[in-house]
């Protein structure tokens, strides 16, 4: 009954603060949408190739390609000089029958365009080629039937087949910034979407109790015989229920604003990120108890949330020293983020996520029980 | 004095190295108001504190209803008011009393009920649908009290209850006040306010973490030889040094 009434007092309060609500809502709608104006803009970016010692049919199919510009240059020295000089984007060289492309890679939408432009200009001609080759083949292969004996005609084929095989050159790719993995953003979106879960509700609900704590009506609250549990649990369902509500807002803002495709079921996606805003609010309370004020509680943010965002999984962890991925085993997003790309992008379904989902429960409840043991600095009982 | 309401012996509390209470002896029995004054900082919202189970004592006892505190469970009988309002700005007068009274654990028409009586008591009931945040100091002042004095309890933890409050109002307050008491219910009260200190049937002189004094405020006068309560605090500070 009194977790109700704590609930409902949470939720009217805050839906008679517009801004706060604006700020939960709107903020991350806003910065998705940014996001996603700037995304959609790099996918249609000019590119700039250099090329040393390619064949003509291939530098020309390349310059065909739409929003794809070919400069040629004598020696590598020249086309380096280019590259470091931003006057191109990457630049192609053949060495015998093999090419190596080394891209810039400062904008990862530029290298996937180089890379896609390179390969599709030499499929196309390679299959001229091949037409052309196969066409003279065929002429001498039925001039040279009709004159050579049938052991001799074998060995033709098998010399013919190897040529083909021959055109099927190897692509090496070099990047002078980063590598293949560099700013997916595919790939962020499942864990932004619970940063800012994550993000909202830790700071709001930390500064609502904050207001309780300053106000006094903490104070007055526990001198009524409600359970500290109830005080907890009140705040847990009121923000809870708000946090669904944001997680379908952000999850069909990704959908529609940004085109997001979602394999899975999204009402396991809220599932995760419910669970992931029930501990940030927990942890939330709990760092409003060491904040002596909004400004104290703001300051929480860099120690505490930023570094979040970099063990989250946005950053490949592989290459990192092993006590840097130890620490991401703290990281409460991590595990949201785990869990989310693999609904969203696998279509995996939660059991899949046991794990993630335990780990997530253990971390809620330990910070459930620290709070309701935190506020017995207001009342012994 | 088994039955007294409220009863502190010997009660002493430290936070840290600092000792906030020596040596308190009050009791506070059905029926009757007691005062609590001393200057700032003696200890006043300290003993209110213990009184209510919010700070446990380091020595000596607190009983009130005669069962040791903290007790969580008492709590529904005991109406509190703190020094701040503390009352939720973006609620209306009616949810705050609503809210509060959920807590007590009183509901449904009882609520209603007690909710129309106490804003009738301080006066409010026009301006119960205003959120509080458009309410006067004064208004907010009321509304605490109003919440304090739900549900009836047994025994009103008042800290500085009349601050703020105009002459007129603090009368008819005092009025219920006394009435409560006349009910048989205790009320234990601090104040800055010398001359309600003359209203209480009870004062005890908080002084240097002690009740220096704890009689009638007449008993107290002619102790100390002076005409007004204000004097007996004065000349108790004075001995003290």
């Amino acid at each position: 009954m009194r977790i109700i009434a704590i609930a409902r007092r949470v939720l009217k309060e805050l839906f008679r603060d517009p801004r706060t609500l604006a700020m939960m809502f709107l903020a991350p709608i806003l910065v998705l949408w940014l996001m996603s104006v700037i995304f959609n803009a790099n996918s249609t970016t000019n590119v700039k190739i250099g090329t040393v010692g390619l064949q003509s049919s291939l530098t020309t199919n390349m310059d065909d390609i739409k929003h794809v510009s070919v400069h040629k240059y004598d020696t590598q020295k020249a086309v380096k000089q280019a590259l470091k000089d931003d006057k191109i984007d990457a630049y192609v060289k053949k060495t015998g029958d093999d090419y190596s492309i080394t891209y810039a890679n400062t904008d990862s939408s530029k290298t996937s365009a180089v890379k896609m432009a390179f390969k599709s200009a030499l499929t196309v001609t390679n299959v001229n080629t091949m037409k052309s080759q196969l066409k003279l083949a065929k002429g001498t292969i039925a001039k040279l039937e009709q004159t050579l004996p049938v052991a001799q005609q074998k060995q033709l084929q098998a010399m013919t087949g190897a040529q083909k095989k021959a055109v099927t050159p190897t692509i090496h790719n070099h990047y002078v910034y980063g590598d293949s993995n560099t700013g997916f953003f595919a790939k962020m979106l499942p864990i932004l979407m619970g940063f800012f879960v994550f993000f909202f509700v830790f700071l709001i609900s930390g500064m609502a109790l904050l207001k309780e704590r300053s106000s006094g009506t903490l104070s007055r609250l526990l001198a009524t015989p409600v359970k500290r549990s109830d005080v907890v649990f009140g705040y847990m369902l009121g923000y809870g229920l708000l946090a669904i509500l944001q997680t379908v807002i952000i999850v069909y803002t990704t959908i529609w604003l940004l085109g997001a495709e979602v394999v899975g079921s999204v009402i396991n996606i809220i599932v995760i990120n419910l669970i992931l805003a029930l501990v940030a609010l927990a942890f939330g309370i709990l760092l409003s108890t060491f904040a002596a004020s909004e400004f104290q509680m703001m300051q929480f943010i860099p120690i505490v949330v930023i570094p979040q965002v970099f063990f989250s999984g946005i950053i490949p962890m592989d290459s990192m020293a092993h006590w840097i991925q130890d620490i991401s085993y703290i990281i409460p997003i991590k595990y949201a983020g785990d869990a989310v790309t693999g609904i969203m992008m696998q279509g995996k379904n939660l059991s899949s996520f046991g794990l993630d989902i335990t780990v997530l429960l253990i971390f809620l409840v330990v910070l459930t029980i620290l709070n309701i043991v935190g506020l017995r600095r207001y009342r012994k009982v | 004095m088994t039955d007294a309401i409220i009863d502190l012996k010997h009660l002493v509390k430290r936070f840290g190295k600092q000792t906030v209470l020596k040596d308190i002896n009050l009791t506070v029995q059905p029926g009757e108001i007691v005062g609590l004054i001393g200057p700032s900082g003696a200890g006043k919202s300290t003993v209110i504190k213990t009184t209510l189970g919010m700070e446990v004592t380091d020595g000596g006892s607190a009983t009130v209803f005669g069962e040791t505190m903290p007790n969580r469970m008492l709590l529904a009988r005991i109406g509190y008011m703190a020094q701040t309002d503390a009352l939720y700005d973006t609620l209306s007068g009616r949810e705050n009393l609503k809210f509060f009274g959920q807590m007590k654990g009183i509901s449904g028409a009882e609520l209603n009920q007690a909710m129309d009586h106490v804003a009738g008591v301080v006066d409010l009931k026009a301006d119960l649908d205003k959120r509080v945040s458009g309410y006067s100091g004064g208004m907010q002042r009321r509304l605490s009290l109003a919440i304090a004095l739900l549900g009836n309890p047994e025994l009103l933890v008042l800290d500085e209850p009349t601050v703020g409050i105009d002459p007129a109002l603090r009368r008819q307050i005092w009025a219920e006040l006394n009435a409560i008491r006349d009910e048989g219910r205790a009320i234990l009260i601090t104040t800055h306010v010398m001359d309600e200190a003359e209203l209480v049937d009870k004062v005890a002189l908080l002084l240097g973490g002690k009740v220096m004094a704890f009689d009638e405020p007449v008993v107290l006068k002619s102790q100390y030889k002076v005409n007004t309560i204000e004097d007996v605090f004065l000349k108790a500070e004075g001995d003290l040094k």
